[in-house]
């Protein structure tokens, strides 16, 4: 769907120009937290927490634009499960692969080809670059659940590109 | 489930707004972080830049667009082909000038924008949709053609319409296509 490849594009190049380094900061720029004297592991938890917040804010948003019987859940799984079913069929075109939970409020998330680790190469090359390509949609679902009522924290992990797992802690207020 | 999920309407919806809410997030994040409006519409020109320098591959996989012949050609295929198949509106297009390498493609509506009523306090000089021209710019450039994009109005800044004007800046080898007939 060329909708669904917009995001991707724009997703990519966000994730590319939130880590470029400034290499001097010039007159007319203030300094932002991505300056050359930053780089490094400071820079990276910066830019990984900038594009965390911006997948919040989206997901929060999408929240909002959800069908109105969506909203009426009875149970935390319920609302795990329409994330992995409905939410990402409308902005994955696919659903999640696997949900397993403890039942005690941690639920993992398992897609074993996440759409936007799919353009990079498959299996252990870029491992290290796949933090940055999951951090927006961590906020995302962290995003989502929050206007569905649940405050959680959501990290992702991979193992071997493109597959991917994301962990839902639910945080009891 | 009664319905298979990915046949809802509501989901094509929700997709399309992903990416326009995406993109605002990140207008809002450039906004905190450069003062000056010319650095934001700068870096989103950037930004487009990069994405159009890769777009070019996929809308020509998706459109099969035969070879142009003209400048007037292309710009139809920007409005005509490329708006409508990744933004779904089709802005019309006129020739500013006589040399007919001056463009522009006006936008009825501005789907970038759709949930933007006025632009932030203190920014009236950014073009918020400045991605767009980058965009056409990379794509361009990858078909070898070398054009200034910019947005000539906008709706957001209180103009009627919302007007991006293209102007291609090397002549096309006419000699190279007249051979082929």
């Amino acid at each position: 769907m060329a909708d669904a490849a917009l995001f991707e594009f724009l997703h990519t190049e966000m994730v590319a120009e939130l880590w470029a380094h400034d290499p001097d900061p010039s007159p007319g720029v203030s300094a932002g937290p991505r300056g050359g004297e930053m780089g490094g592991r400071k820079g990276q938890k910066t830019s990984l927490s900038v594009l965390k917040g911006m997948g919040f804010r989206v997901g929060q948003a999408l929240g909002e634009r959800l069908p109105r019987e969506t909203l009426a859940f009875r149970e935390e799984l319920d609302i795990l499960k329409f994330l992995c079913k409905d939410l990402w069929v409308a902005v994955f075109q696919k659903q999640m692969d696997s949900l397993r939970t403890n039942h005690q409020g941690t639920y993992v998330l398992q897609d074993n080809s996440f759409p936007l680790l799919v353009r990079m190469a498959s299996g252990l090359q870029y491992l290290e670059e796949a933090p940055k390509f999951l951090a927006f949609t961590c906020g995302l679902l962290r995003g989502t659940l929050s206007t569905l009522g649940i405050k959680s924290l959501v990290t992702a992990s991979v193992a071997a590109l493109p597959a991917c797992k994301f962990q839902v802690v639910i945080q009891k207020a | 489930m009664s319905r298979p999920a990915h046949r809802r309407p509501e989901y094509h919806k929700i997709n399309k707004d992903l990416f326009v809410l995406t993109y605002g997030a990140l207008v809002a994040q450039l906004c905190k972080d450069y003062e000056k409006d010319e650095d934001v519409n700068k870096y989103l020109d950037t930004m487009g830049y990069g994405i159009g320098t890769r777009l070019i591959e996929d809308f020509l996989a998706r459109s099969c667009v035969r070879r142009c012949h003209s400048y007037s050609e292309i710009a139809d295929i920007i409005a005509q082909v490329a708006f409508k198949m990744y933004l779904g509106i089709t802005p019309s297009v006129t020739c500013n000038n006589a040399s007919r390498n001056e463009f522009s493609l006006i936008l009825d509506k501005n789907p970038l924008a759709e949930f933007v009523e006025e632009l932030p306090a203190g920014r009236s000089s950014l073009c918020y949709s400045n991605l767009l021209c980058g965009i056409i710019r990379g794509a361009l450039e990858m078909v070898h053609l070398a054009a200034d994009v910019t947005f000539l109005k906008d709706r957001l800044k209180g103009d009627s319409v919302t007007e991006i004007g293209i102007t291609f800046l090397k002549k096309l080898d006419e000699k190279k296509y007249r051979r082929k007939k």
